[in-house]
Formats: structure tokens, C-alpha cells, sequence
């Protein structure tokens, strides 16, 4: 038996009214205020499609820092930072997952994540008899549609990840099918910025009518599973009423139909099918089933069976959890800064050059991209960096240091400041020495956090992103920082 | 075992310029108006100076690397010029390194110059720089503010101090400065503020605020320092004697290990016993006279007086309060404006400090003069609490 082993999601924590939206743009495109209902969610400014793909793979993971089963790693994304640098290597380092796994991005279609999700399970099934292959599936996407566009109103920011094996099967795959049409609904050129859309109607009728129903029946036909068996029916789209008018057209139940998160979340890209069927997890029964497509370029569907042993696993918060860890925003002006929307003057500090040198970064590659320190093996002291004389007060020994890893250990921050001096993107900067439990202290910055919220002893867990960007040379620095636990 | 540098070593010359936005100056006539002095005062020729160390700390502006700028600007007669560069306290190690010169006997006499050309970046506050190639890859993107700051979170934290009576120990210490600045006329910033005008500030790194922070200055400073024996033979009388030269610097324990709490400069502790013991001193409460703190923020001079032993832990704020470092206190600290107020000029702050101590000891300080001091200290302080360097002097008659 194949299957989906373990579950994550993640959703960030800014939740952007679509009321303000509308209404800061209702002088422009009063059209919009149409869509002034719910909200959707935006990443801080040092968030991207790797950071999401991180946190909701933690979130599957969880705090077990001992990943060493897992074998291989599908990034899914069409926001990734790099063309020409393995993104998923980044996952893979962040997540410490070891070095002889094989990694791949996924990407070129809305449906890439579940594409992901359907080479790993293929992936899995292939291996040899009495082998244990465990695959992580992770997918990320910040699409930055342009300002006052209705795909503003639509997407959201996030990820999901799932694991793929044959041990504790959660959600036994039944089976699945695709398709591949050069049908184009929207484009990005390699060198644009931003999407172009062609008319919904076109869109609605020619694609998700005509390219969607066929995949469905064969997935179904595959996994022998008749229409009204499905209870859970998952198809992301951005157009009202796209997935219930599928759902009558090949017989699945009303009711099977999952809630696409318009009103709380957006659409995630290609991470959006994964992030429903995180969600859905969370709360299936054993023997419900599960029908998961999405569309994009042709159309990838999959079925699943939810096992007894979903009530053994919970994700270290879930989408539950993460929808339910918000801030309501207002401020359109902080979207469009966030995401790069409008020419703001940054001041002379922000002209630094921060070229990464890529020999220092591959030499402390799992420090810096891992979070991993040291311990030493003869006094015990847990000390960040791992250097090679150790830190311990007078008794500094040699060469006596092991890797220890930081990530997904409880923490708070011994001093802190915020630093309204400093360039930052969200100021004020916060920032300080943040003492582990265990032992170890990293001086680092705290995001997610609003003045006044935070003090000496205030805990805070871990979080991948962002350090910096070179914007000179379209290189991202990524490292951790301390968010104030919720 | 070491027998120290206590008097054996008496400076005879200081010169100090104007501090301040210099716009009229580049760092070369910076250096040659308190060369000009120091020489003057030394009362000595170019041709009897046997060695110099020069100290500028940040590369990107002001000279540039090297020991050419400071005998180029000075046309020093082709003597040994050492650069010397140890965050802010360069100055203090330009000074030890023309006194251990001295003490060495490598040289009669000797030049220490240090000097700072903060205003040509374009913007208020210190130069952004980078710190080589691993540092900028995981440290936040700070400031100096933001990195002194945190001393405050943690001090609250270990002495139950609360927010706002914390906030007005170290406005009361921004508003002596001030009031003392005002009566030096090469003090960068002369005006008198209240402690509401310092607690109302703007924010710059919580909870310092604007007047929670110093100067960011132009200026320069030398000294002039040679044997006793030869400064007697120079006609020079009531000899001001180097005491003490310490300095003690950070070895990651503060920032990598969990032992220190945040809320005091482990270095100044190590330095001030080390520079007492060789000094002699064995209560500093009672037997300095005056002192020179790097007040380069409120907050770092407040736990500085606990971290110099003149202050109980935990009652630094108290004695703050209590005005026992005022002018007319107990033992007056930042008589010239310190940091604060006089300016900041990072590879020149040592040696300014030094200069209000030789000016003070000689009966030369004018308005500001206190009455018979016979020690002065000054503590000089570079990087950030959890990883730094700091340098206590003590000279003397």
C-alpha cells in the first residue's frame, strides 16, 4: 500500500481585508468592490515561495528533527526565487534532510504540485519490495498579480507539503490520471513579472468544462471508485461556482465539494490543491474518500482512501491552526511595499551591498541555510556557531564539536531592541539574543512581531526566511529568525 | 609578572579639535588642528618625535587605509606610523600603543592621533558597513543604537526595574551631559535639554530615543607622551603620569554562551579590575577623581557605572538619579560633554577623553573645571554589548 503519510500547511500570518483593497482602489477600478468580501493572506516581505514550502513542510514534519527518512524531495512552485539554482536544495538544507536524497523542482503549471504529489507516490510504488522510500512533497507560491488587478482579489500566499510512503499510511492512493493541453488561460513569459490572463468566460468554458470532467472520470475509473463514493471533492479555481458545476456534471455529491478558502486564505498557486488537501486531512474519517485535481495546462486528479491511522497523526498546527494564527490587515500600501509593487524611497542605509559570498555560504552551508551549531562531546556545551575551539568559559576544547541542531527547539529572547534607525522593510527592526532551551544563543532577528509585543523571556519558535536580497545580482540570502510563539 | 605601566610613562602634549559637523574640514585638516596643538602644548619640534600610532576606524569614508594619511597630512619627518583600528576604542589603542613605545624604550618620544570624518555619507547616524563575508549572512541588519539598546531589556529584566523608571535614569544621564557639554567650547552639541525634551524624543531603538544617543561627529585628537625623566628635561613640571592601560576584549562567550545575562559589559569588569590593580586603586568609589565613559547611548553608560565598580549592581540607576555623577557629584562623569555632547568621532573619542582627563588634572578646563583632581579615568568601549572591545585608562598626577 502507497499513501500519504504525513501532512503539513502553512498560511502567514497577514491577512489582507478585501474591503480596504476595494476601497483604496475604488476610484481606479470601482468594479472591484464586488469582490470586498473575506480576506486573503500575504507573506511578510521575507517570505517567499521556499520559506512557505519550509514552514508547511515543518508543519508535516514536526519538531523531530531527525529527518534522515526521508529519501526524496519535490518542490513545487512557479514563484521560485532562482531559474538556475536547485530551489528544492534549499528546502533540502533548511530542512536538513540529508545530502543523498534526490531533490527536483516542479514547476510551469498551476497544477504542479500535485504533479509533484503524483511522481512521488509513482516514485514510491517503485521501489523495491521491503524498501521504506518516504518522499517529501512541498509546495510554495507568492504570486504578485499586478496592483489593482482582480487576481489581487483572488490569490493568496502559502504552502503545503505531504509525505508520501508506505509505512502509517494516512490516505491510501487509489489511483489517479492526467492530461496535457496547451491551453493557455494565462501566461508569464520567462523575463515578465506578471501573468496575462485571457477571459474568464473562455476560460470557465473551453478549460475547466471541457479539459477537467475527462480526468476526473478516468482518476475515478482508476482508483474503481464510482462518482457519488467521493466525499471529499477538491478543485481549486478562482471562478464562483467552477468546482460545484463539475461536481453535478460527473455525478459527485453537492456536499463533497471542499470549501476553496476564497474568503479566508485566496488561491495558493500550485500549492493551493495540496493546502485544501491538508485541510481535509485534518479532518477526514477513516474510509472517507478523497478526490484531489487541478488544473493548468491540462489537469492532474488523484484519489485517496483516509485509513484509521489519520487519528494517529496531527501536523504541528495545520491549516487549521495557521488560518486561525492571524493578523487583520488594512493597509493595501503594506501589500504593495511587501511585494515589491511600488518604488519607495528605502534611504541611503538601503543602498549596502549585499553580495553573498557563495564560498562562505557553502562553508557553513548547515549553519547558515540549516541552522545547525555544535555540541561539544566532552563538556556537552551547545554553542552557535560551531567553531572549532568551543565556547565553553574556561575550558575551551579542540576540535570536540557536533553538529546540533537548532531549528525545532524551544527558545525566548534574552535582550532584544527595536530599531527604527536601521533600514528595514518593516520597521521597526526587531532583533536580539535569542536563548534555546538545552542551551545555545543565536543574536538574530525577530519577525511577525509589532512594537510593544515583545520582552526579555517572551518565547518564540524558528522560522526560515529571507535575510536579505542582492538586488544588483537577483540573488536571495536566506536565514532564520525568531517569531514570538502564538 | 608583569609590573605594569604606572608612571612610567607622562603625557606632555594634548591637542583636540573642534567636534562636530566639520563641513569646513576633511580628516587630514582634522588631524592637523589637534596636531597643531598637541605639538604646540609639548612644546617640542616635528624632528624630536621618534614614532606615531594613528587611529581611524571606519575604511569606507574619511582617509582610507594605512599609516600614509595621518604623515602626509602632519609631513612627519619619515618616522614609523602605526594604523590602528579597534572599533570605538581606537583612540585608547592608538594611546597604548605610543605609550608601551615609550615604556619600551623604542622610543623618546611618541605620537598617538587619532581622528574620525563621520559627516561625508550623506545621511545622519554612523556608515552601514559589512563585517567580512559569514557575519552579514546570519547577524540582523542593525545599528548601533538597536545593539546598545538591548542592554535595557535585559538590565529591566534582571533588576525589576520598570520600564519608565529605567527610561528616566538614562534621560537624566543624557540631560547632565548636556548640561556639562554646554559649557565646552569643542563640544559638538552645547544646547541645555530637560529630561521631558530627552524621554519625548523620537524613537530610534527602543527605549533609546533621540537624545538617548551621541553625536556622530568629525573631529580628531593626539597625544604626546614621553619618559618622566625626559619630560622633566623638557622643563615640564606637575607631570601627568599614564596609571593604568587595560583592555579586554570579547571572546564569543557573551554571544555564544548562555552565562551572560545581557545586562553588563563583561569586558569592562575584566578591564576595570585589571586597570585598578595596576593603578593601585583599591576603592574607586573614593579614590577617582572624575571619569570619561563611552556613553555612546544612555543606557551603556548607566551599566557602565556598575561594570567600573563605582556603582553597586543593580544601583547603577539610583546613584544616576541621585546625581552622584553630575558636575557638582561625587564623581562627575562626562565633564566635557562625553560622547554625548562633545562628539563622537570614533578613532579620536580615546584620545578626547584623555584630553578633558590632562586638561582637568592640569587646572586648564575653564568653566568646567572641578576642584584639585588628582585621577581620571576614562573607559572606551567598541562593538556591541555581546561582543566587544573595552579599554580602561587611568592617568594621573
Amino acid at each position: 500500500m502507497i499513501g500519504i503519510t504525513a501532512y503539513g500547511a502553512y498560511v502567514p500570518r497577514l491577512r489582507l481585508q478585501k474591503k480596504a483593497m476595494a476601497q483604496a482602489n475604488a476610484w481606479l477600478a470601482p468594479n472591484l468592490m464586488g469582490k470586498a468580501k473575506g480576506e486573503r493572506s500575504f507573506g511578510n516581505w521575507d517570505e517567499d515561495a521556499i520559506t512557505f514550502a519550509v514552514e508547511a513542510a515543518r508543519d508535516a514534519l514536526g519538531n523531530d528533527d531527525d529527518r534522515s527518512h526521508i529519501k526524496a524531495l519535490y518542490f513545487a512552485s512557479t514563484t521560485a526565487p532562482f531559474a538556475d539554482r536547485l530551489n528544492a536544495g534549499i528546502v533540502q538544507a533548511a530542512l536538513t534532510l540529508d545530502a543523498t536524497i534526490q531533490a527536483a523542482d516542479i514547476s510551469g503549471s498551476q497544477k504542479a504540485g500535485l504533479t509533484a504529489l503524483a511522481q512521488a507516490l509513482c516514485v514510491a510504488q517503485a521501489a523495491p519490495n521491503g524498501a521504506h522510500p518516504a518522499i517529501l512533497v512541498a509546495a510554495g507560491d507568492r504570486r504578485v498579480p499586478k496592483a489593482v488587478s482582480a487576481q489581487e482579489f483572488d490569490y493568496g500566499d502559502g504552502g503545503a507539503a505531504m509525505v508520501v510512503g508506505r509505512d502509517q499510511i494516512l490516505a491510501e492512493w487509489l489511483g489517479g490520471a492526467a492530461s496535457t493541453v496547451d491551453f493557455v488561460d494565462h501566461f508569464r513569459g520567462s523575463d515578465e513579472d506578471f501573468d496575462y490572463h485571457w477571459e474568464e468566460r473562455w476560460i470557465r468554458d473551453e478549460g475547466f468544462q471541457k479539459i477537467v470532467p475527462p480526468v476526473l472520470k478516468r482518476a475515478l475509473a482508476n482508483a474503481g471508485l464510482e462518482p457519488a463514493h467521493i466525499d471529499h471533492f477538491i478543485l481549486p479555481s478562482t471562478f464562483k461556482g467552477v468546482a460545484e458545476g463539475l461536481a453535478k456534471k460527473i455525478g459527485l455529491k453537492p456536499e463533497a465539494v471542499v470549501d476553496n478558502l476564497a474568503a479566508q486564505v485566496g488561491e495558493t498557486g500550485c500549492a493551493h490543491g495540496l493546502l485544501m488537501l491538508a485541510g481535509v486531512l485534518e479532518k477526514a474519517h477513516p474510509g472517507q474518500t478523497i478526490l484531489v485535481a487541478q488544473f493548468g495546462q491540462g489537469c492532474e486528479a488523484l484519489v485517496f482512501k483516509v485509513t484509521d491511522e489519520i487519528a494517529t497523526f496531527k501536523p504541528a498546527k495545520g491549516l487549521s491552526g495557521w488560518l486561525a494564527n492571524r493578523k487583520e490587515e488594512t493597509s493595501y500600501m503594506k501589500y504593495l511595499v511587501f511585494n515589491g509593487l511600488v518604488e519607495w524611497d528605502k534611504g541611503m542605509r538601503a543602498e549596502k551591498d549585499n553580495k553573498t559570498a557563495l564560498t562562505t555560504l557553502y562553508r557553513y552551508n548547515d549553519g547558515i541555510l540549516g541552522l545547525v551549531g555544535g555540541k561539544c562531546k566532552v563538556t556537552g556545551t551547545v554553542q552557535y556557531p560551531r567553531t572549532r575551539i568551543s565556547v565553553a568559559p574556561n575550558a575551551p576544547e579542540v576540535d570536540t564539536q557536533e553538529p546540533y541542531k537548532f531549528a525545532e527547539r524551544a527558545a525566548r529572547i534574552l535582550t532584544y531592541s527595536a530599531d527604527y534607525l536601521t533600514y528595514s522593510m518593516n520597521p521597526p527592526n526587531h532583533y536580539g539574543q535569542i536563548d534555546f532551551d538545552g542551551g545555545g544563543r543565536i543574536f538574530m532577528d525577530i519577525a511577525d512581531v509589532e512594537p510593544g509585543e515583545i520582552d526579555s523571556g517572551t518565547e518564540v519558535r524558528m522560522a526560515f526566511r529571507v535575510k536579505e536580497w542582492d538586488d544588483r545580482r537577483g540573488f536571495t540570502r536566506y536565514f532564520w529568525k525568531a517569531v514570538p510563539v502564538r | 609578572m608583569a609590573t605594569g605601566i604606572r608612571d612610567k610613562v607622562a603625557v606632555i602634549g594634548m591637542g583636540c579639535s573642534r567636534f562636530g559637523e566639520r563641513w569646513d574640514c576633511g580628516p587630514e585638516e582634522l588631524m592637523v588642528e589637534a596636531y597643531l596643538e598637541a605639538i604646540k602644548d609639548a612644546g617640542i619640534e616635528p624632528t624630536q618625535l621618534d614614532a606615531a600610532w594613528f587611529s581611524t576606524h571606519i575604511d569606507e569614508i574619511g582617509t582610507g587605509k594605512g599609516g600614509t594619511p595621518l604623515s602626509i597630512a602632519l609631513r612627519l619627518p619619515n618616522i614609523a606610523v602605526t594604523r590602528v583600528e579597534n572599533f570605538c576604542a581606537s583612540g585608547s589603542e592608538a594611546f597604548r600603543g605610543a605609550v608601551y613605545a615609550v615604556a619600551a624604550g623604542a622610543a623618546d618620544i611618541a605620537l598617538a592621533v587619532g581622528v574620525e570624518k563621520l559627516k561625508d555619507t550623506g545621511y545622519g547616524g554612523l556608515p552601514v558597513g559589512t563585517m567580512g563575508t559569514y557575519i552579514p549572512q546570519t547577524a540582523p541588519n542593525g545599528s548601533a543604537p538597536g545593539n546598545f539598546a538591548q542592554l535595557a531589556s535585559a538590565y529591566r529584566a534582571k533588576h525589576k526595574v520598570s520600564r519608565e523608571d529605567l527610561k528616566r535614569a538614562i534621560a537624566h544621564v543624557s540631560v547632565k551631559s548636556h548640561a556639562n557639554g554646554s559649557k565646552n567650547p569643542k563640544a559638538h552639541l552645547r544646547n541645555i535639554v530637560t529630561e521631558e525634551q530627552v524621554i519625548g524624543a523620537p524613537m530610534i531603538a527602543e527605549p533609546l530615543g533621540l537624545f538617548d544617543c551621541c553625536g556622530v561627529s568629525d573631529g580628531a585628537a593626539a597625544a604626546i607622551v614621553t619618559t618622566p625623566e625626559i619630560a622633566r628635561a623638557l622643563g615640564k613640571k606637575d607631570l601627568v603620569y599614564v596609571k593604568a592601560l587595560q583592555l579586554s576584549v570579547s571572546n564569543g562567550m557573551e554571544s555564544q554562551h548562555n552565562s551572560w545575562d545581557g545586562s553588563y559589559f563583561h569586558t569592562a569588569r575584566i578591564a576595570a579590575r585589571k586597570a585598578y590593580h595596576e593603578a593601585g586603586i583599591d576603592r574607586p568609589r573614593e579614590q577617582v577623581s572624575m571619569i570619561e565613559v563611552h556613553d555612546c547611548f544612555s543606557v551603556t553608560e548607566l551599566v557602565t557605572m556598575e561594570d567600573l565598580f563605582i556603582s553597586p549592581e543593580g544601583q547603577g540607576w539610583k546613584d544616576v538619579m541621585d546625581g552622584f555623577y553630575d558636575s557638582d557629584g561625587s564623581v562627575p562623569c562626562q565633564i566635557d560633554g562625553g560622547l554625548k555632547c562633545f562628539g563622537h568621532p570614533i578613532g579620536a573619542s580615546g584620545l578626547r577623553m584623555l584630553y578633558e582627563m590632562y586638561l582637568q588634572l592640569q587646572g586648564r578646563a575653564g568653566d568646567r573645571q572641578l576642584a584639585n583632581p588628582t585621577i581620571g579615568l576614562t573607559h572606551n568601549l567598541g562593538g556591541a554589548p555581546a561582543s566587544n572591545v573595552c579599554s580602561v585608562a587611568i592617568i594621573g598626577l
